[in-house]
């Protein structure tokens, strides 16, 4: 269908040369901030405050000094802290993937009152604003021991089964009952039915949430601010928070390389995924 | 949002339904315990606290609705909730008046539709500290020369912050707009063509009301998104700048989820029931808009 339409299009207007050019122009202009941390991470201090918009000249390039004291700035390593990012991230987003998937099954094939209160419970916790529940989340995590980098993908599966229960129960009603019926019936047990039958039709509906999922743990600040011990973990977003928060006087130069090196990943992410991005935000809209 | 189709003899298909019911430990139980830690307690424990005056919660004294008394008293908490209602609005008319005439020039089969669509949806997946302290470096870099700041004028501020959510919403929102013009059936739009509508007669009596829903959801997401609004606060102006207003200072670039935030951690401490008070006004008001939401979206899908 969309193919069609693109056709159609095409047909009717070729030649559209002012619009794409101003088109072309916007993409460029949207992009300039990115472009402005990239020319000034190349520059001196002094040259990022006073002269922002200028490029770089032969006084006030520093080459790659800015990157290579951004690693070490602020007396924590920052490949630590995008080590921890990337673990929380990967985990976070696998284990509620994994859970929330199989709870959507259990809670759309089985209409026990149990699984209807999960349900509401679930469609509840989409309303509630992170500020709710921040304070005695974290002291809830301190109680259970969860306050770790380890174990916060277990709070963040907490918090965020909600959306990802509801999205996955939506798409598990769509599905036929018979052909998990034929497979009972051929002998499989839930765990393969779950595993061989249901989890390939899901597909389309795992990639959706998992890349909401990623996006949204990877730029996450508060929750793994209150929860986590500042002073032994950090992820990206702290870091660069402390960089700028708590220094009377802040190394420009080094936050610009420090914030190039946190976007290039989500750049390569995108660019990669793309079209799975697009449409995972598209459905998530929709659904949320 | 998809039309269920399931009739309820099949949601409890025997086949089906028993061996998973044998499984629950596996199925359900990990995440219901997640659940359970990651918000069902805290949220209770949190209405709890908001009628508690406290300041570690071991010695939690009962003191009802004093702390929101107390906080619909706080200047600070009033004022953050007219410039985040303010902010709100002026985000919501123009992320999604921009979006929309993007996602309409986007789908008339411009040359680098793709590439353009690739380019504005890209601030989207930057975090909002990340966000918040690139546009300060460009607002800093732009009003230096003017010998002002961003932190020294509430109205910058304003702007800055809005400016900042339009970029990194525009792209989300033209993609759900994008979606929803594409679902337009091509024989109506053809059909008024051949009926010899112009452009203009076509976008306003075609497209614009075949993608109520889109609008429905885009309208809802930016109004959510609005009253939300933390990082970009936080890295941007932080509620720069203070003044003094009958011996209160008050933050004047401040929003309610900052506002909650520095009362618990900020400003001493000293009863962080008034902080609680407030997050759970805050989650009703949030609460509201997404029933809102919810049943102008459904009424909507009655009508199709």
């Amino acid at each position: 269908m969309k193919k069609q339409k693109k056709g159609n299009d095409g047909q009717q207007t070729v030649n559209r040369p002012v619009l794409t050019g101003f088109f072309a122009v916007l993409s460029v202009v949207y992009l300039l901030p990115i472009v402005m941390v990239l020319m000034n991470s190349f520059k001196t201090n002094e040259s990022v405050s006073l002269e922002t918009f200028a490029l770089p000249t032969s006084e006030t390039f520093v080459g790659f000094a800015n990157y290579v004291k951004g690693m070490t700035f602020g007396n924590y390593p920052f490949l630590k802290s995008a080590g921890y990012s990337l673990y929380i991230t990967v985990i976070s987003a696998a284990l509620i993937l994994v859970c929330c998937s199989m709870s959507a099954w259990y809670v759309a094939r089985v209409g026990s009152f149990f699984s209807k209160v999960v349900y509401y419970l679930c469609v509840f916790s989409m309303v509630v604003p992170f500020q709710m529940v921040m304070f005695t989340l974290a002291l809830t995590a301190d109680k259970t021991g969860l306050n770790t980098p380890w174990t916060i993908p277990i709070i963040y599966l907490g918090f965020g089964s909600g959306l990802a229960v509801f999205m996955f129960t939506g798409f598990v009603r769509g599905i036929p009952l018979e052909i998990e019926e034929a497979a009972a019936i051929d002998g499989c047990g839930p765990i393969r039915t779950f595993f061989m039958v249901v989890v390939p039709m899901l597909k389309p509906t795992l990639i959706s949430v998992g890349v909401l999922e990623i996006m949204w743990v990877w730029n996450d600040y508060l929750l793994p601010y209150l929860v986590l011990d500042r002073t032994k973990y950090m992820t990206i977003p702290i870091h660069i928070q402390y960089l700028k928060g708590s220094y009377g006087h802040v190394d420009m130069g080094a936050t610009m390389a420090l914030i190039m090196v946190s976007i290039i990943p989500i750049i390569i992410f995108y660019l990669t995924c793309q079209k799975h991005i697009i449409k995972g935000v598209a459905a998530g809209a929709v659904k949320g | 949002m998809k039309k269920l189709k399931h009739d309820p003899a099949a949601l409890n298909s025997k086949l089906i339904r028993r061996p998973i019911q044998r499984c629950f430990w596996l199925f359900l139980l990990p995440t219901f315990v997640a659940f359970c830690i990651g918000f069902l307690y805290p949220f209770l424990q949190g209405i709890y606290l908001s009628f508690c005056k406290f300041k570690t919660i071991k010695k939690a004294e009962f003191v009802f609705l004093d702390n929101y008394v107390t906080a619909l008293k706080d200047p600070g908490f009033v004022h953050a909730f007219w410039f985040t209602a303010l902010f709100t609005i002026t985000t919501v008319i123009l992320i999604n008046v921009l979006a929309f005439a993007v996602a309409y020039a986007l789908t008339r089969g411009i040359k680098g539709s793709n590439l353009f669509r690739t380019v504005f949806f890209m601030p989207n997946l930057i975090g909002g500290i990340v966000l918040g302290y690139i546009w300060s470096m460009i607002f800093e870099g732009v009003f230096s020369h003017f010998g002002t700041s961003l932190l020294l004028k509430s109205s910058l501020g304003f702007w800055g912050l809005v400016i900042l959510v339009c970029w990194q919403q525009i792209g989300y929102m033209m993609i759900v707009y994008v979606a929803g013009i594409n679902a337009v059936p091509d024989d109506i739009v053809e059909a008024a063509k051949i009926d010899g509508a112009t452009g203009w007669q076509t976008l306003k009596s075609i497209i614009i009301p075949n993608v109520m829903p889109s609008i429905t959801i885009c309208t809802f997401l930016t109004l959510t998104n609005g009253f939300k609004l933390f990082d970009q606060n936080l890295a941007l102006t932080e509620g720069r700048p203070f003044i003094q207003q009958a011996g209160n200072a008050i933050k004047t670039t401040e929003m309610m989820a900052l506002n909650i935030f520095n009362s618990f951690y900020a400003s001493g401490g000293s009863n962080r029931g008034i902080g609680q008070a407030k997050a759970v006004m805050f989650f009703i008001l949030v609460a509201a808009i997404s029933l809102i939401q919810l049943s102008v979206t459904r009424k909507r899908e009655v009508q199709q």
